[in-house]
């Protein structure tokens, strides 16, 4: 993790460890858990969260297609996730100003993987566990461990971005 | 009058979720095929070429293409000399159901949008044309909601120049920026009222890639490719593989356009029963 402060974006990197999978409806259950003061579903410290919902699981598989969805929906709660200790995010596209203030700030990462190829980032997944909000059916959060994800800094920690030509 | 029975027609949709969301059309490889040798750069390349190993990875894992398995939009091209037997929405609907948990696609639709709830796999969205003939085209396309969200409606003046108008859709493809996943392809439907404009645009989708573009369809792609967003919106030439475009006869106080915006796994498969 400490290795996270040195990324500099357009850097490509192979990721293996842990990843949890969350998007819209789980960002909003976790954000209002916070508000409640609830515990969160897994340890958010130094954790990295996955935009993605796959398919359901083909037979003799160990997931589905599985790539990223659009990053720029979860942003309205990302800040208050980094706050909490999330270290990274993958995702696919742009992000708004707060969240890459809030990278910054809090020493965070965001990283897009090949959009729109899903069959293809299946291969990098070596175990699936759902863990948490089973009701929301893809949109659960599971608990991934990858070996060789491919992955590219769009944001690194002094919050600089891929996308900034401007 | 020729019949038909709804049993053929479920297991006709089966077969289209099948080949629509494993299968890369050919129009949308090819034209993958040819960005892949236009770019120049190492990441625009690197990023097609994931692509296009994609596309032959799901086909011979029995993948989806892409998780988001899409709203499913069938459209249906029934010949009024048709005779069905049994009910045909609901035919549609059970092939839809069947076929996306059959080839374990994703269940992506809330029933409803206010209250969300558990994801179902149907309904689809049935788009119905009366054609003449006794036969019946079925066109399903399962369209991803990261590009259907950058879809843009535009009611312009009558008096509105064409400079306008062009500016309006490289505008939306602009605005859909990296997120969309691009090289896109664009979906543009001109005239006929604020709903219709919108199926059109949705429909250009179907036109195969190589069929020969108009002035204004290959201005547009021009224009657009100069944009530089590129695969992922990280850089390159190829931002979009084919602007297609679909008009109709519209009012004299109007000119509405629409926009649809697909990614690059444009996924479509049609049969005609």
């Amino acid at each position: 993790m400490k290795k996270i402060s040195t990324l500099k974006i357009g850097q490509e990197i192979s990721f293996s460890g842990t990843i949890y999978t969350a998007r819209d409806q789980a960002h909003k259950r976790m954000v209002e858990a916070i508000k409640a003061g609830k515990r969160l579903p897994f340890e958010i410290k130094d954790a990295i969260i996955y935009y993605c919902g796959p398919t359901q699981t083909p037979k003799g598989k160990i997931i589905g297609s599985c790539g990223p969805t659009t990053s720029l929906r979860m942003d309205e709660f990302t800040p208050l996730l980094l706050a909490k200790g999330l270290r990274g995010m993958i995702g696919k596209g742009k992000r708004s100003k707060e969240v890459r203030d809030a990278i910054k700030k809090h020493k965070g990462v965001y990283f897009v993987t090949y959009a729109g190829c899903g069959a293809l980032l299946s291969r990098y997944v070596k175990s699936v566990k759902k863990i948490a909000y089973f009701d929301l059916g893809p949109e659960a959060i599971s608990k991934l461990e990858v070996k060789d994800f491919p992955l590219i800094v769009a944001i690194d920690a002094n919050g600089r971005s891929i996308y900034d030509k401007d | 009058m020729r019949e038909i029975e709804v049993i053929e027609i479920t297991k006709a949709v089966i077969e289209l979720v099948r080949r629509a969301n494993l299968l890369l059309r050919g129009d949308v490889l090819s034209a993958l095929r040819s960005a892949y040798r236009t770019e120049k750069n190492k990441r625009p390349k690197t990023i097609l070429k994931a692509i296009l190993d994609n596309a032959a990875y799901a086909k011979t894992e029995k993948l989806a293409i892409c998780q988001d398995t899409g709203m499913p939009v069938v459209f249906v091209e029934l010949g009024q000399y048709l005779k069905i037997n049994g009910d045909l929405k609901k035919a549609i609907n059970k092939g839809i159901k069947d076929g996306y948990k059959k080839y374990s696609l994703r269940n992506s639709i809330v029933a409803d949008p206010l209250l969300r709830g558990k994801p179902e796999f149907s309904p689809p969205i049935i788009h119905t044309d009366i054609t003449g003939g006794n036969k019946i085209k079925l066109i399903l396309l399962p369209k991803g909601f990261g590009c259907e969200n950058k879809s843009q409606l535009k009611m312009f003046k009558p008096t509105a120049g064409i400079v306008e108008i062009k500016k309006f859709i490289v505008d939306a493809v602009i605005s859909a920026g990296p997120d969309a996943c691009p090289p896109y392809v664009i979906g543009v439907g001109i005239g006929g009222s604020a709903d219709y404009a919108g199926i059109m645009a949705k429909k250009a989708l179907l036109t195969k890639i190589s069929v020969k573009n108009s002035k204004l369809e290959d201005d547009l792609l021009k224009q657009i490719n100069k944009t530089g967003i590129g695969p992922m919106g990280l850089g390159g030439r190829s931002t979009a593989l084919a602007v297609k475009i679909k008009k109709y006869p519209t009012h004299i106080a109007g000119l509405p356009v629409s926009v649809n915006i697909s990614c690059h796994a444009l996924r479509s498969a049609s049969v005609i029963l």
